[in-house]
């Protein structure tokens, strides 16, 4: 059977700036990237014929096309939920190395902070697909709606059976901020926060504090993939695609699931991990910089567990004074600053990043990036990427 | 108790042909699970298939209605909860002696006294003339 593993690879990256107000509507925000991450693989629109772009972007695939004076689509679609983001990509090399396209342009814009507050999803029920009724039909009667009262609730549990202090979860979100101050392209730029301020904010939802959630933004970032074949003809160093999956298990519900015989893990995660590290055929000691979904802090330490850089329950202390995973350390996590640092567009900037990474471009550059794993969707319909400096 | 807040709709179960048995016996304040007439596993949430043994014939079994509280999360900021509800309020997911667990709410109970392991039992509570939920109260071990 044949693999897609190192037949495709990211060529162009198109990245906003990360505000609270654009300014812009999302579709201009996406075009506008799409012709910043052509200008950086060296290509034209003419020859985009593939886009993957997100069930819940509001940016319609025709609207780019007529945009941008793209005439010659061959393969398009879409990938869903909070899990998406690798898995778009991996839509895009499936699209590349069977030829059903060559150069695949893959999108996600959202005016995240200015058009919409955090609790805008809870009001808007009607509009939820049948699935997520069916699912929410036992949740959302009793009050629990929001993505972080989901997750709050699993974390509950999680501290609850190893024994770990939700304090701790703090040095996720201090360091992404460091990592973040060293971005001028992110919101916390020159902005770092202490633990001090961690410990300061207010509960939401009770254990989960403000400083473990993501931070609202409006912005986009597209990215571009082709065949390992074609990339090395174009601008950039390619970041070639050696591992990429989507994972599913019994009992994935569109975020967390309380059915399941153990709620105190990420099973996707787990799962994922297999085919990804068997995919590249490298294993987590190889990985030199990792991308993990920081939607909400306390996840991190349950993917670092997941997805094999330490122990069940060991994730916490892991990140214990953040010296293991701030550049640096043995595993230097989310370089851009991440959801938490930089910016929240549901997990698309941890690709980019892992991009910047292995071209070596990185605003917190780890030496020797040859290997960059990435994760999104924690708790959910998972996805994931290992990217290689080399075939 | 539970505060709901007046001109923001409650939110209501969707209910189809695979989960009404489920939500008709709440309306009669009965706590009923579905069973697999074949393999005899208990689900929840109701559907339309036995996940072990994908068979389609079920029954609706009474509950005990008892259980201990297998986690749990207390809402205290107006934006990260349901703004038809006044925080603070727990939300708590049960563990069934049937050995399901579902989400509810606690009834009579301070949320500084919740804790992971604590016996409760159901109630029924008609918040609305047409709308009765399941909530539980603290029970004796």
């Amino acid at each position: 059977m044949s693999s897609i593993s190192n037949k495709a690879a990211i060529v162009g990256i198109g990245v906003s700036r990360f505000s609270k107000d654009s300014g812009k509507t999302e579709l201009r925000m996406t075009c506008e990237c799409i012709k910043a991450a052509l200008d950086d693989a060296g290509l034209v629109p003419p020859d985009i014929d593939g886009i993957v772009k997100h069930a819940d972007d509001a940016t319609d695939e025709h609207s780019v096309t007529s945009s941008m004076g793209m005439g010659n689509l061959t393969y398009f679609g879409e990938s869903r939920w909070n899990g998406a983001p690798c898995a778009m990509v991996l839509r895009a090399a499936i699209g590349v190395t069977t030829a059903a396209a060559n150069y695949v342009v893959v999108y996600r814009a959202a005016n995240g902070s200015s058009k919409k507050g955090m609790g805008t999803n809870l009001r808007n029920m009607a509009q939820l697909d049948t699935g997520s009724l069916l699912q929410w039909t036992y949740h959302a009667p009793f009050g629990l709606m929001s993505e972080a009262g989901r997750v709050a609730m699993i974390i509950r549990r999680y501290l609850h059976e190893y024994g770990i202090d939700n304090d701790k979860f703090g040095w996720i979100t201090t360091v992404c901020r460091e990592h973040g101050a060293k971005n001028p392209n992110g919101i916390f730029y020159e902005k770092p926060t202490t633990m001090t301020d961690y410990l300061e904010s207010k509960m939401i939802a009770d254990p989960l504090r403000l400083m473990d959630c993501y931070v609202e933004a409006d912005s986009a970032i597209a990215l571009i993939v082709t065949t390992a074949e074609k990339a090395v003809n174009l601008k950039q160093k390619p970041a070639y695609i050696l591992g990429a999956t989507q994972s599913m298990v019994a009992d994935t519900e569109e975020r967390q699931s309380f059915y399941r015989p153990g709620i105190s893990g990420l099973p996707e995660m787990g799962h994922m991990a297999g085919r990804l590290f068997a995919m590249a055929m490298i294993g987590p000691k190889d990985i030199k910089v990792a991308q993990l979904d920081d939607s909400y802090a306390p996840l991190v330490p349950m993917q670092l567990e997941e997805l094999g850089f330490c122990g069940r329950g060991e994730g916490a202390a892991f990140c214990d004074n953040g010296n293991r995973i701030r550049i640096g350390g043995e595993l230097p996590l989310n370089t851009s600053g991440g959801s938490l640092g930089e910016g929240y567009i549901f997990g698309m900037n941890h690709v980019v990043e892992a991009v910047r990474q292995i071209r070596g471009t990185s605003t917190a550059q780890v030496s020797d990036a040859e290997l960059v794993l990435v994760a999104s969707g924690a708790g959910g319909p998972a996805s994931g990427l290992i990217l290689g400096g080399s075939r | 108790m539970m505060e709901y807040v007046p001109g923001i709709p409650l939110l209501r179960p969707y209910i189809d042909l695979d989960n009404q048995g489920f939500w008709e016996g709440v309306k009669q304040h009965k706590l009923v699970f579905q069973k697999c007439q074949d393999c005899g596993l208990f689900v929840h949430r109701p559907r339309p298939m036995c996940p072990r043994c994908l068979s389609t014939e079920k029954e609706w079994v009474s509950s005990e209605g008892r259980g201990k509280v297998y986690s749990w999360v207390n809402f205290v900021y107006a934006n990260a909860a349901y703004p038809g509800i006044k925080v603070p309020y727990p939300v708590v997911v049960v563990e069934m002696v049937e050995g399901v667990r579902m989400i509810s709410n606690l009834y009579d109970v301070n949320p500084e006294d919740v804790y992971i392991g604590m016996p409760v039992e159901v109630v029924f509570d008609d918040i609305a003339d047409d709308l009765t939920l399941p909530k539980f109260k603290r029970s004796e071990a």
